[in-house]
């Protein structure tokens, strides 16, 4: 292979990652290090450093859309983003005191029961979802104008405080195993929170990028980001991302939240190998 | 507290930054890439070889350590530089839109909102700290 062929081989791949990355809101890092170690001959260190680009890549191009579509819920993600920013330090300090083989086969379980829960959850409006005053006085509630449904979807939003210690827990992971926060935050908005699975999508989206955005400045600062490597992953991935973004928009409810289930049980899976084989 | 409209604007800024972040750093690493290849010198002639492939994933090789070795290669033009500089835009657009909306919502005088993202910015700066040393 030259290195022509391998950089085209390269932004094909990502241009997938970037697709399946922005409709799920998590990035696609669960992609790119695969195929960079497995199929492309790249060490896990450089793999890694470029696949953190490619999160930081999928979130600023998708969240343009998003925005503009309104599907990103900007309040939410903001309060979010501080507990979830809080976590990723505390777990870059923590890192070495927990059994990383442990967290791997406690969130794997916990991704198998989530991916459980969501397939067999219907978007059956709000009855059940309690009013939350805090909420309220920070105005998260939101709508935004469905294509599929072809109405406006208004909701509300719930259990706050309980979203904000999960994404505290959701930083503390990806601090402690380097993984994107958002395969937690799209199941935490859509189940426990009452945010259309869209708007969970789009909004957790636009939080990674500012987590990743952490890590792959250390990474860069470190020289890990190769230029060879990351130019292609870039590219594909925006070029991915851009598309995915134009599509999640008209895409019906129930497919999008199938895509998210099979995304956390290939994350479910990678994570219960590396606690239980590695 | 903060009617439609602001809000409305809030996330036309936000929006734009991060279009036009993405779009820039884009260029960027597409001409350096193209450079890179057109130019024959660092990814080996005509497209290179297995061997100049091998070099290039496994070499420790050519990666900037220095702002001087960035400088001086956009300066000449040089493809590796420029999708340094591409790489670089692009990973510092989310803490711009950061910054934004900071701007934002202080302008909105929505004030717990201004403070959540001042919050964000911080924590931001000091894991990069913390994670640097």
């Amino acid at each position: 292979m030259t290195p022509l062929e391998w950089t085209i081989i390269v932004a094909a791949i990502s241009v997938s990652a970037g697709l399946l990355g922005s409709l799920a809101g998590v990035g696609g890092g669960i992609i790119v290090v695969p195929a960079l170690t497995l199929l492309m001959g790249v060490d896990i260190r450089h793999a890694i450093a470029a696949s953190i680009v490619a999160v930081v890549a999928t979130s600023s191009a998708a969240a343009s859309t998003y925005v503009r579509e309104r599907m990103t819920n900007i309040r939410l993600g903001m309060l979010l983003e501080t507990a979830t920013a809080l976590g990723a330090i505390c777990g870059a300090l923590a890192a070495g005191l927990l059994s990383s083989k442990l967290l791997y086969i406690l969130f794997g379980v916990i991704l198998c029961y989530n991916a459980w829960h969501m397939s067999h959850k219907r978007e059956d409006g709000q009855h059940t979802i309690p009013p939350d005053p805090f909420a309220d006085k920070l105005s998260l509630h939101a709508s935004y104008y469905d294509r599929s449904l072809k109405r406006e979807l208004s909701y509300r939003v719930s259990r706050t405080k309980l979203g904000l210690l999960v994404s505290w827990i959701a930083g503390l992971v990806s601090g402690l195993l380097g993984v994107g926060g958002g395969i937690f935050k799209v199941p935490l908005m859509h189940l426990a929170m009452g945010v259309p699975i869209k708007a969970a999508t789009a909004t957790s989206n636009f939080m990674i990028g500012i987590t990743a955005s952490t890590g792959a400045a250390i990474y860069f600062m470190r020289g890990d980001v190769k230029p060879f490597i990351a130019a292609p992953v870039a590219i594909g991935v925006i070029a991915g991302s851009k598309i995915g973004a134009r599509l999640l928009g008209g895409m019906k409810l129930n497919a999008v939240r199938m895509a998210f289930v099979v995304v956390m049980a290939v994350a479910a899976v990678q994570m219960l190998y590396k606690g239980l084989f590695r | 507290m903060n009617d439609r409209h602001s809000e409305l604007s809030t996330e036309l800024v936000i929006s734009e930054i991060l279009r036009w972040g993405v779009r820039c750093s884009l260029f960027l690493i597409v001409l350096g890439s193209v450079l890179c290849f057109v130019r024959g010198v660092d990814y080996g002639s005509s497209g290179g070889t297995a061997d100049d492939l091998y070099s290039l994933i496994n070499g420790e090789g050519s990666f900037p350590h220095s702002l001087a070795w960035l400088a001086n290669g956009l300066l000449h033009l040089q493809g590796a530089a420029i999708i340094v500089a591409g790489l670089g835009l692009l990973i510092s657009t989310p803490l711009m839109r950061v910054s934004a909306s900071i701007a934002a919502f202080t302008l909105h005088k929505d004030r717990a909102f201004a403070l959540i993202s001042v919050i964000v910015f911080t924590l931001v700066i000091l894991s990069f700290a913390i994670g640097a040393a």
